[in-house]
This record gives structure tokens, sequence and C-alpha cells, in this order.
């Protein structure tokens, strides 16, 4: 907001207020969503089993995320707990477009990629409970979910902290030459941090094979994002000269063709992509959060456009599968889910001595006393 | 023997581990078109190539972080601040990421990287360039921090440390590199990390100083020699994992102790070796541990202030006389 | 199968809840997802969602009411589902889920522990004689572990140190003096108490031994007179005398009249006391201890038999205070019960001397050229030769004899 005359004392305002967006007078929105993809599943290469199995993995997400949501508030666990849900489609639709030994990092809001990459959900349960069967043996939490195995680099916990780790991933690809592409995940809130711009800068100059996507639901905690960061977040790739993209991060056949298309050019050219998805997150930012800051309207619009409905609806339209396969599954999904909840309750916590475990490589470091 | 300069012996160590490991990379600013910017690195471009001698930006944060995602994923990188005090720009990524990612993971991944550079003050820098950092990081789980005082142990452990599978901070001085000493021709000469050496024979006093300020002990000690004052040096060499036994086992002969530390009094080296000491030899102990540190102040520009605010061997001497109840 | 709804965690600092507003009522249907009720915590008004689908059958706490953690709020069902047993269990204020976090902020109260004095230390303050500033006894670690090893007094050493610590060097010069320090500690350790006091025997009669240049003379005396006054007194007193009594009595008299025989060595004085204070050495299980009869020249023999008595009973109860065995200055061992002709003592620092007495023997002596049953008893002086010569050590001997052969002498 350009300001033509000086403020009186009374006037000043730092921060804008407001959400910045207003669409037909009446919505407040945080973000504008761009068109979805028209295509189909056939056209974009997909099969009915992919698409059917695209609903499974995200409905799994979503209903993981809910019972962990409840346990949570039952006390069966502590520390944070930062959703997903809602931008279920942009881990789905990314995974299906990338390789499996593509690369892939985020921030702590992590669950969703973990268990589209392999985590089970037991391993994830059991992760959020602090049990030594959890995917990083009960060490990691709700914010460090990882399975570097399969290629999921992790959950990271400080904003920002692991976009040059997944730059460096990329970096690593280039000098093996193993044709890897390395999709590094970030949040609209760590666009304003610092070491993003010294890692776009050197990315764009060496052409690292990396894609930094952002994923932008509209909020850096309670901040809404045009309170937080000027212009459009794509925009900023702009000075680097970067190849970039803003995609609709509620429909996982758009996200699906955008990153494929991406990544094919990355793995071609070896240079970077700067992107934003736009998405929506449907829960506060962690569990304390009484979401004062967006109304209930917001959140309902967005709501029409849940990602998971989007996705059923599609079956059940194009005859893929009827209601009953639909509940079929869905009920499969939360025996799953109840199960991992038995399996995490079940399991044990970490051995004392696993303190000292994975600090450093070697079983014998002198640790001081 | 051969003798090298301080920072040939480091060179030495970077070119004989990058010759036998294809993932070993050097990435820092000024490290390879200008030769490095205390001619460490010189000629190792034309050996090596630009895919494995990287010129940086100026991004400390920003490429300590791309060195840390490689190291992850399979690479060797030693990544060079062209001084520790710029290194703080990085410390989310050296305190945050690489010393926690494996145990956040439950040891999933491996963080084999170096970060050296020179360490401390180079004379008349003024403060923001005058700072020891070797004690905060050695604050961190999942670090290891070296910071060698003479050529030979520099070779030895810089090799060690790059070929340890665990992020190591390697530290180093402006003020040192044009050192000359006797360093080991052996073929593969390594020294281990987390012992430290005796570096001089006495019976007297215990003097405990790494890093630069090991040569300034080492005067103090030539003055008192003359003196009839024996006074025995142990130069822990490795700051994290440290070497107690060693420092203890020759309190126990001594009886006395003083260390010098190129640190502020709070929270540095010498506070955490005074600990240890009564910890582990309070029965043994003829006078309480003295220390030479820099004062509670940031480093003064003025060459007076600069020479009272740097630790002498004046003062380490006076520290000596005290524990020895000579003055 | 009914789901129960318990009041959630809403907030990490939440202990309970006031139910702000209930969205529902009993007998609504409700699906996943949905937000049945608002409540307030500390923080914020917060939304209670289900997880569920399903009618509410039951709702059990009204708006304004105040829910702590994990009670029950409502029940989700099927219609018609009996849940009486959920009721009940609500009711009889049935089984809590029990938080698994630790999240929790431990409240219970931490207990200074107090810091445990160092026994050894304070028994080094206890004796102290040297006083600094504060009349602390100052040592260096290192030197109070030597004077242990080497078995000296710390009070005795003068520090040469800042604000007069002893160090390192002032033990490795010691010499051994005989400035009046406490007797034998019996140290209440009960996991070493043999040794402790063994090694402190060990300790102080060694030093005693090695650094007092003792020599010794012994002399017979006839205990006739003794053994026939002795018969006397307990015939007509209640406390029986013991004829150590005699003895300790006569020592203290002679005493009197040879102070030089009362002192103690100085290094570069030797210290007459004017109190006599006899020692008496008594055997007890672990070893040997040496409790003082203060002022024994001022007191009686009753007195004396009565004191000794409580003494060696107290030492053999292990009772005995430090002070009743500080601050001798001579000291009488007896071995005559055990049938011990004569033998010769070391000792007991800082006295000068220490007198030996053997068994009072039947032996044929010769009295005006006749043969006759006499009674002998044989005493042995030990002398720290730096403080008695030869003939002061034969004069109090002398003394001595002349005192028991004619107990009315004592009296003089």
């Amino acid at each position: 907001m350009a300001k033509n005359k000086k403020e009186t004392q009374e006037q000043i305002q730092f921060t804008p207020s407001g959400t910045g967006i207003r669409t037909n007078g009446q919505i407040v929105r945080s973000t504008e969503l761009p068109s979805p993809t028209k295509k189909k599943h056939k056209s974009l290469g997909l099969s009915e089993e992919d698409v059917v199995d695209m609903f499974h993995q995200m409905y799994l997400q979503r209903r993981f995320e809910e019972r962990a949501m409840q346990m949570y508030q039952k006390g069966k666990f502590g520390g944070f707990l930062h959703l997903y849900m809602g931008q279920e489609a942009i881990s789905t639709g990314t995974v299906y477009a990338l390789n499996d030994d593509d690369d892939i990092i985020t921030a702590y809001r992590d669950h969703g990629w973990g268990l589209v990459r392999g985590v089970s959900p037991k391993e994830g349960m059991a992760e959020l409970y602090g049990k030594v069967t959890g995917c990083s043996r009960g060490k990691g939490g709700s914010m460090h979910f990882a399975n570097v195995e399969e290629h999921f680099w992790g959950g990271h916990g400080i904003v920002g902290g692991h976009i040059p780790l997944g730059s460096g991933i990329a970096f690593a690809n280039k000098y093996k030459q193993n044709d890897r592409v390395t999709a590094c995940f970030l949040g609209d809130g760590a666009v304003d941090q610092g070491v993003l711009h010294e890692v776009l800068n050197m990315s764009q100059n060496w052409g690292l094979p990396c894609i930094y996507a952002v994923e932008n639901n509209g909020y850096a905690m309670g901040t809404a994002v045009h309170r937080h960061s000027v212009g459009e977040i794509y925009e900023r790739a702009h000075g680097y000269g970067m190849k970039n993209a803003v995609i609709n991060g509620m429909d996982v056949f758009t996200v699906y063709e955008k990153m494929k298309e991406i990544a094919e050019d990355v793995r071609e050219n070896s240079m970077p992509w700067f992107i934003e998805i736009r998405t929506y997150r449907y829960r506060g930012h962690s569990m304390s959060d009484p979401m004062k800051y967006r109304t209930k309207e917001e959140l309902k619009e967005y709501e029409k456009l849940d990602p998971i409905e989007r996705i059923k609806n599609y079956l059940l339209d194009n005859d893929i599968l009827e209601q009953d396969e639909i509940d079929e599954i869905q009920d499969t999904v939360e025996d799953t889910v109840m199960e991992a909840i038995d399996f995490a309750e079940e399991s044990d916590f970490p051995e004392k001595d696993d303190l000292y475990k994975d600090v450093f490589v070697e079983d014998d470091y002198p640790f001081h006393t | 023997m051969a003798e090298l300069q301080f920072r040939e012996a480091i060179r030495a160590a970077i070119d004989e581990e990058m010759a036998q490991d294809e993932g070993i990379f050097v990435m820092g600013e000024e490290v390879a078109e200008y030769d490095g910017a205390y001619k460490v690195t010189e000629g190792l471009l034309d050996k090596y190539g630009p895919k494995r001698m990287i010129d940086t930006p100026i991004s400390e944060l920003g490429f300590a972080g791309i060195g840390i995602g490689a190291a992850m994923n399979g690479l060797r990188p030693i990544v060079e601040f062209m001084t520790f005090n710029f290194a703080v720009l990085a410390a989310d990524q050296i305190i945050n990421h690489a010393s926690k990612v494996r145990y956040m993971t439950g040891g999933q991944v491996e963080v084999p990287i170096v970060f050296r550079g020179p360490n401390a003050s180079a004379g008349q820098l003024s403060a923001t360039h005058s700072v020891a950092y070797d004690a905060m990081y050695a604050h961190f789980p999942g670090l290891k921090v070296i910071y060698t005082s003479e050529p030979e142990d520099a070779k030895g452990l810089l090799k060690s440390a790059i070929r340890d599978d665990n992020p190591v901070l390697f530290m180093e001085s402006e003020q040192m590199y044009g050192l000359k000493g006797e360093v080991s021709e052996e073929e593969d000469f390594t020294i281990p990390i987390g012992k430290g050496k005796v570096k001089r024979e006495g019976s007297d006093v215990t003097v405990v100083a790494h890093g630069k300020m090991y040569h300034v002990a080492k005067q103090a000690a030539q003055q008192l020699a003359k003196e009839d004052v024996e006074v025995e040096i142990i130069d822990p060499r490795t700051v994290k994992p440290l070497d107690i036994e060693m420092i203890v086992k020759s309190i126990k002969k001594t009886n006395r102790c003083v260390i010098v530390d190129e640190s502020h009094p709070f929270g540095g080296l010498a506070g955490e070796v005074g600990y240890l000491i009564q910890r582990e030899a309070f029965d043994y102990l003829d006078a309480p541990v003295q220390r030479v540190t820099l004062p509670d102040t940031s480093a003064p520009f003025a060459k007076n202030l600069f020479d009272e605010w740097l630790p002498s061997a004046n003062e380490v001497i006076d520290a000596v006389n005290t524990v020895t109840y000579r003055k | 199968m009914a789901v129960k709804v318990e009041m959630p965690k809403l907030s990490d600092t939440m202990e309970e809840g006031v139910i702000a507003k209930w969205n529902v009522e009993e007998g609504d249907e409700v699906e996943s997802g949905d937000i049945i009720a608002e409540v307030e915590t500390d923080k914020a008004t917060m939304e209670v969602e289900v997880f569920d689908d399903g009618t509410i059958l039951k709702i059990l706490v009204d708006e304004g009411d105040a829910v702590p953690l994990g009670q029950l709020m409502a029940v989700i069902g099927e219609e018609g589902e009996d849940i009486s047993d959920i009721l009940e269990e609500a009711a009889s204020g049935g089984e809590k889920e029990t938080s698994e976090t630790d999240g929790e902020e431990d409240t219970s109260e931490k207990t200074d522990k107090k810091e445990s004095t160092d026994t050894s230390a304070e028994k080094a303050e206890e004796k102290s004689t040297v006083t600094s500033d504060d009349g602390r006894l100052k040592a260096s670690p290192l030197a109070r572990k030597m004077a242990e090893e080497k078995g000296i007094t710390l009070s005795n050493v003068e520090g040469s140190g800042p604000q007069g610590r002893i160090i390192k060097r002032d033990i490795e010069s010691y010499e051994p003096s005989a400035v009046p320090a406490a007797a034998t500690v019996s140290r209440e350790d009960k996991e070493h108490r043999v040794s402790q006091m063994r090694k402190t025997i060990a300790r102080r009669l060694s030093e005693s031994k090695f650094n007092n240049p003792h020599f010794y003379e012994t002399i017979s005396i006839d205990m006739q007179p003794v053994w026939d006054a002795r018969k006397q007194i307990n015939e007509k007193s209640d406390t029986k005398i013991s004829f150590n009594d005699i003895v300790v009595k006569a020592c203290a008299a002679a005493l009197r009249k040879h102070p030089e025989i009362n002192s103690s060595w100085h290094g570069d004085k030797i210290v007459e006391h004017g109190d006599v204070n006899v020692a008496v050495a008594v055997a007890i299980e672990e070893g040997l201890v040496t409790p003082v009869i203060n002022n024994t020249d001022q007191k009686g023999l009753q007195q004396i038999g009565q004191e000794t008595r409580d003494l060696a009973e107290k030492a053999r109860e292990r009772k005995l205070q430090p002070e009743q065995m500080e601050g001798s200055t001579f000291t009488v061992s007896n071995l005559g019960m055990f049938g011990i002709e004569e033998f010769t003592a070391i000792i007991n620092p800082p006295n000068a001397c220490i007198l030996a007495v053997g068994a009072i023997k039947e032996v044929p002596v010769v009295e005006d050229g006749e043969v006759v049953p006499g009674k002998r008893m044989k005493v042995t002086l030990s002398s720290d030769h730096r403080i008695v010569d030869g003939a002061m050590a034969a004069q109090f001997l002398s003394t001595l004899k002349q005192m028991l052969e004619s107990p009315l002498a004592m009296l003089l």
C-alpha cells in the first residue's frame, strides 16, 4: 500500500492489517488460487489404480492426523503437533510426479510427506508417541519424521533451516551426476528468512538441480501472507533470474502435472526452479492455536475445495469407484490408523542408553561429564 | 621429518586426502581462483579443478548449509570460513543442523563435514574479528572441535578430521600460518582426535595451553626455566572431546596448574578444565588452579590496549608464581 | 460401539476447561470433524471436535461447568445403544486416562540437600591451634592428604602460604614437635572402625617411637606397704581402689616434685605444664586408648579410682569423648593384671614420659640376711631424651619408689 502523504502520529501503522485479498467484496481470503488443470487422469499418464491409490494415500494422511490430534488432546503425547490437513494434494501429487530416488526435504509440517514417502502409519504414530519403534526411533517426534532410505530427508524444525540442506543434497547429486532431482519444500513464513536468498543466489549461479517449492497456506503461524511478505511469493524468483511458477495446491492432478514438468526440466537442464504452491491449512499452526486471525467463512470457503473431497468426487463421477468401495477404503484406512495407535501405545520407549546413541557415528565416543 | 609452514601442513593434509577420495571438495570464500585468503589452498584449483575447488559468494549461512546437505548426501565437504568470526553467521547451520540431524533422525544420516579456518584474534582487527569460538562450539553435543598450535599437529589432525564421519570444526590462526615446524613424513601420518600432547616436560607446574596460546605458554616456560621452575606444557590439541586424563596425570605429578586460553573468562575452556581438575585431582592440588584468559571485554583497536588485552607470557609467569607460591 | 468424549487437552498448560457453549443436543447426529462444543481454556476459547460418526447419546456437563482434563463430557454411539456401563463408570469417578506425556512441569518440591561437612576437616579444625584471619585452619587438599599419610597433626604445622595456608612444602619440611595436641581420636566410622583405630594407633605410636628418642629405666618397688594399706582402705570403703589407682596417685605426687618430667617438647622451648594430668592406658577390643584424669595430683584415691573405672567403661563402650583423651602430661600403662613382669612402653605424645607397670610378684627377698617372701613390682619409665636426661628420670623413679614404699609420703 503506497502512502502518498505523511501520516499523523495516530495514523502510523507498520504491519498491514486484514488478510489482503478480497474477492466479490465478501469473503476475505489469504491466498488466491490459480486455476486447476482441466486434464483427466489418462491424459496425465495416470491409471485408474493410480488415482485410487492417490485417494487412498491422501485419506490416510488426513485420518492419521485426525486421530493423532485426538490422541494429543487425550494427553497421550506431548511436544508440538503441526497438522498438514488441507495440504495433502501437494505431498501426494509431488511424490507421484517425482522418481522414487528423487530427494524430498521439508519443514516441520511433515506427517503427510513422511506417510506418502514410506514412513508406515505405525512408525509415524510411534514417533509421535516418542517410542523406539518410531521412524526416527523416538528421537525426533512430530517435527522430525524421516525416511532417508527412500529419499525423504525429513522434517526440520527451524524455519528456513533446511533450505540450504536441500540445496546441498542437490549439490551432491550434481557432483555425482546421478540425475536425481531435489524438491525442497518450505512454508510461506520461511520465504522471509535470509538464508533463502543466499541459497537462491548460489543455486542459480551454480545450476543446482533443485525445486524450491513454497507451500503457501496463507499464514505464517497466525500472520496472513500479505501481512508478512511484500508482493507475490513466486515473484521473488525474478530477482535471481530463476524459473518460477505459481500452482493450485488444492488439486492433486494439478500438482502432479506441474511437478512432473518441472522435475523433468530440472533433470534435463540442471537449473533450479522457484515455485509457489497455493493451498490452505485447515487447522491451527499448532495444537494451541485458537485461530483468531482468520474468519470462519474463509475456512468454510476453502473446505469446499478440500482436495480429498475433490478426488473422491472425481472417482465417483468418472465411475472409477462406487460409494461402497470408497467407504471400504476409508474403513481400511481407519483400521490401519487405529492399529497404528495400538502399536504406538504398546511399543516401548527408548532405553536410557539411547540418550547417547547417534550423537556421533562411533559407539565409543568419550562423552563429557 | 620435513620443515613446513603451518599453511603448507594444512594444504598437504587437504591435498593428500583429496587425492585419495573423490568425494572430498573444498568450498569457501576465495579458496579457488584467489588461491585462498591466506594461501592455504594455493595450487589446489589447478590440481583438482573447479568442481572440487568452489568459490562461494559471501554467504556463510547458505554455503555452510549447502555443505551440510552435501555431506548428508554422501560427499565429504571441507568448508572454509575466512575466519570463525564470520562463521557466526552460519551458526544456525552448524549448531542446529550439522550437530543434530543425525540424532533427530535416529541415526538415519551421517554428516562427514569439516568446517575450517582461523580462530580468535590476529592483531589489531578490532572487536568483531578477534573472538575465539572453540569453546562455544565445544558446548554443543555432536560437534568435534580441534584447535592446533603446530604444523605437525595440524596436518595429522586435519587428516583425521576429514576422515571422521561426524562434523568437525578445525581451527587455525592467521598469525600461525607462516609458523614453521617439523612435520612427520611418515606415510599417511595421522593423529587421533581427542588426544593431547605433552609439549614440554616439567615437574613444578602444569600449564594447559592450546592454539596460539601454546606459544605464549612456551615463551613463559623458557623464561621460568632460567629461574629453575620447570613447566610442563600440555597442549590438548582437541578441545572436544577433551583429553582430561592427560591433564590430570600431569597435575598428579606437579600439583599445580595454570590454564592459558584465548577466550573470555566466562564459559571458556579454562573454566571447564578448571572444573574437571577440581573434580578429578582435588587431593593433588597444592594451590587453586589459575587461568590466564582475555579480559571480559571485546578486543580494542589501540595497540597499547590490545597488548594489554591479549594474554602474555608475563601473565603466565605471574600465574605460575602464584600457584607455586613463589611470589 | 459407543465412544467417550472427554475434555481434551487444548493447550499445553491447560488443566481444566469451562464449557462455553454446546453446539449439539442429545439425539443429534454428528460426523467426524464436527465441532460439538466450545471450551474456554487458560489461554483462549477453543473448539471441541469429534473424530467419530454417530449420535449424541448423552451430554454429562452443562455450559459454564469447569471440567478437568480427561473427564467424560458426552457419549456418542448408535441410537438406542446401551451405555449404562460408561455412565456408571463415570459416576463412580471411573478410571481417568492417565497422561503418558512428561510435558507436565514437575512441581514436586526439591529440598536442598544439606552439604555434609568433611569430618576430617572438622576434626582438624577442632584441634586447631593455628589461627588465621577467620580462625580456620587452612591447608591445601594435597597438604591435608600428605599430613594424613605421614601421621602429622595439621594443627602442629605452621603454614607458609597465603593467610597461613599449610601447603605441600610445609608438610615436607615438618619436624614433629610436642605442641600440646589431641590425644588419639576414636573415629566413629562404622565400616572401618577397627582399621581406623589401628591406623591412628599405628600412626601416633610410630611417630612417637621414631621421632622421640626413647630411653628406658627400670626400678623394682617393694609393694608390701601398699598391699597392706589397700587392704585396710578397701575394708572400710564402699569404693574399692586398685593397685593401679595407687600407682597413678603416686605418679601424680612424684610429678609435682619433678616438673621437668611433666613437660612437653616445643622445638625451640620446653613447656613445663602447670597441671598434672595422668592418662591411663586402657586396652579395648580394637586397641588402646588413653583417657585422662585431669589434675590427678589434686584428687583422692577414691576419685581417681572412680574416674578410672568410668573412663575405662566408656572406652570399652566407645563412648569416650575426644576431650577425655586430651591434655595428658604423663601416662601410666599397666599390664600387671596379665602377669607381665616388666615391659617398655612407647611414649604417648606429647608427654615426655610413660610408666610401664608390671605385675606384683611374690619373690624371695633377702632381709637382714634372711630369705623372706616379699612383694615386688617392676616399673619401667620410657623418657624422651630431648626433654629428660638419665639422671632426671632416675630421680623421678626414686621419688616414686619412696612414695609407694611409704604411702604416707604421698600425703606430704
